[in-house]
């Protein structure tokens, strides 16, 4: 087991290296560079010269790539080239609060959706099924910003309960956080519920065809009684994958609804970054989002390693 | 009524009902549109009245001529974006099934390293070096989303490789271009088609998502994303302007999604595959 463990996390560490030369190449091999992009196309060739220069522009690339690659895991990511910040500091924070954000939103998510779909398939084909099976359609089939401004105008506009700017300040309180974070969170819970959801009723529903689900049935156990005790063990592997798969997904849902809400994070100063073109910053940014999609992917593996007894015990 | 042999179901119709009604106000918006695209009619965010029937926007345009223009816009692109995706993920799907071990092997590596970043956050850092202009927007969309297509084509594609037709058509001669143009795609079409449907779902989406962020389409050109941010200010006053377009996305996609769900039930995949994120 500890075998088929390690194997995935190495997997996943050379993904995040692959990655990584990945992010590094799709912004040199491009045609121009940063120097043109910044000066912008009535630059003449000496200043643009000057400018490479200065960047270190003017070493191999692949110099420039581990020198990059080594700075970036001790943290160091350089400086933004728009106002010369050192982008640690304003990364930090920022990441504390995204991080934040997706687990607020992270912890409603996970067991209200896998609630609902245990609930939805024990009640296969009654009402309640239907309304969790159409108001989960519909969260899927509409922008992030729709069910965001929909929240916005009831919850915010209308009758004022949350506000509709999530600003968080650093001496802001728990509780405080919390409540500021509110519709962000509601917002992205929506999000990503609805897939969630949907995997848990159908993989549960799935077992329930096998024979020894008859079985139980004909023991005379009552129908919820079969699917916790006796359908659900063995649908979790599935259900951690979409789980983990949609924390993934939470991970990138955050750079929209940052923006909606003003809200502080990396998903909002990656987009700066991106609108002022300022490469460092974004490349520092896509690697945290990248590194935790990595990550969470392979934490996804190991989980559904663990919990399934099959590999847990290889012959 | 029958479409190709098949009955619509109603939830179908009412999707196709959709898509003809937006594609048509997409294709002749120059003669439905009430108002030019980009002229100022009247003061910001007036309400709703006979003259301008959902209000004006942000710099007083109105919103309904906007929204007709922003479906051709919007809707074009992210259709341009996904054809062009399923040509680049087609045929690179089955040049990998057909190919041998070697490119096979290539290029799934490089797309499994594609997979593992997240699309938004690569589209992001392709367009901080381009800068965002249409065809840009397009091919690097396309580009990105091709990845997923690569992934189905070349999985449809593995099973019927190993068909005697396909062994027939090598052993009299024929070449790679022609065993995938004839053998090839005519029997990987009907999944490829549904997923159609899905990664235009997807693309419009992202598009729509882009603009938003305001790293898509660009002013003065109306979309429905970018009208979106335009006119987010409005909210905290209470005015429904950013609401519109944003429901235009909703009902589109949700018309799409309707019509995929009625193809899927006539050739029912093995697997409910449905679009990754």
């Amino acid at each position: 087991m500890f075998r088929t463990i390690a194997i995935r996390i190495v997997l996943g560490l050379l993904t995040l290296f692959a990655v990584s030369v990945l992010i590094f190449v799709s912004t040199e091999i491009l045609p121009g560079d940063v120097a043109s992009a910044v000066l912008g196309q009535g630059a003449t060739p000496e200043t643009l010269a000057v400018f490479r220069a200065e960047l270190g522009l003017d070493r191999p690339a692949y110099t420039r790539y581990f020198e990059w690659f080594f700075k970036a895991i001790q943290g160091d990511f350089g400086v933004a080239m728009t106002n010369k910040r050192v982008i640690i500091e304003t990364l930090e924070p920022r990441f504390l609060n995204t991080m934040f954000l997706a687990g607020y939103a992270a912890l409603i998510a996970v067991p209200l959706s896998v609630g609902l779909g245990i609930v939805a398939a024990i009640n296969e084909g009654k009402a309640v099924d239907k309304v969790a099976n159409v108001l989960s359609l519909m969260t899927i089939s509409v922008p992030e910003f729709f069910i965001a401004y929909i929240l916005i105008l009831f919850l915010a506009v209308q009758y004022d309960i949350f506000p509709s700017l999530s600003t968080v300040f650093a001496d802001m309180s728990f509780t405080e956080r919390l409540y500021v974070a509110a519709l962000p969170a509601a917002t992205l819970t929506m999000l990503v519920m609805a897939h969630m959801l949907r995997m848990t009723r159908t993989s549960v529903l799935s077992i329930m065809s096998q024979p020894y689900i008859e079985m139980a049935f004909l023991k005379g156990l009552s129908r919820s009684h079969v699917i916790l005790r006796h359908a659900l063990p063995n649908a979790a592997a599935p259900i951690i994958s979409v789980v983990a798969l949609n924390l993934a997904y939470l991970i990138v849902g955050v750079v929209v609804i940052e923006v909606v809400f003003v809200y502080p994070g990396v998903g909002q100063y990656m987009v700066d970054g991106v609108s002022k073109r300022d490469l460092p910053v974004v490349q520092a940014c896509g690697l945290i989002f990248a590194g935790a999609f990595v990550g969470l992917n392979t934490i996804a593996d190991v989980l559904a390693i663990l919990v399934n007894p099959r590999l847990r015990n290889p012959r | 009524m029958r479409i190709f042999g098949y009955k619509p179901s109603l939830s179908a119709w009412i999707g196709i009902l959709i898509i003809a009604i937006f594609l048509i106000i997409a294709i002749f918006a120059d003669w439905i549109a009430p108002f030019p695209e980009e002229e100022t009619v009247s003061a910001t965010w007036d309400s709703p009245s006979a003259d301008y029937l959902l209000g004006t926007d942000n710099i007083g345009r109105d919103m309904l001529s906007r929204l007709i223009f922003g479906a051709r816009m919007t809707i074009g692109v992210a259709l341009v974006t996904t054809i062009l995706s399923f040509i680049l993920g087609t045929v690179t799907g089955f040049l990998a099934a057909v190919g041998g071990q070697v490119i096979d092997q290539a290029l799934s590596r490089l797309v499994d390293v594609m997979l593992s970043i997240p699309l938004l956050i690569f589209a992001l850092i392709i367009l901080s070096m381009f800068g965002s202009s249409i065809p840009t927007l397009i091919i690097t969309i396309a580009v990105l989303d091709s990845t997923r297509v690569f992934r189905l084509s070349r999985a449809v594609a593995m099973n019927l490789v190993v068909m005697e037709y396909v062994e027939v058509a090598r052993l009299r001669g024929e070449g790679l271009w022609w065993v995938m143009r004839r053998e090839i795609l005519p029997n990987a079409l009907p999944p490829m088609i549904s997923e159609f449907g899905l990664r235009f779902c997807f693309n419009f989406l992202f598009v729509a998502g882009l603009s938003f962020l305001g790293l898509g389409i660009q002013p003065p050109f109306a979309d429905w994303g970018g009208m979106v941010r335009d006119n987010a200010k409005a909210i905290s006053f209470g005015l429904p302007a950013p609401l519109w377009p944003a429901f235009a996305i909703a009902i589109m996609t949700v018309g799409v999604n309707l019509v995929v769900d009625w193809i899927l039930s006539i050739n029912s995949r093995p697997s409910g595959a449905s679009a990754e994120m």
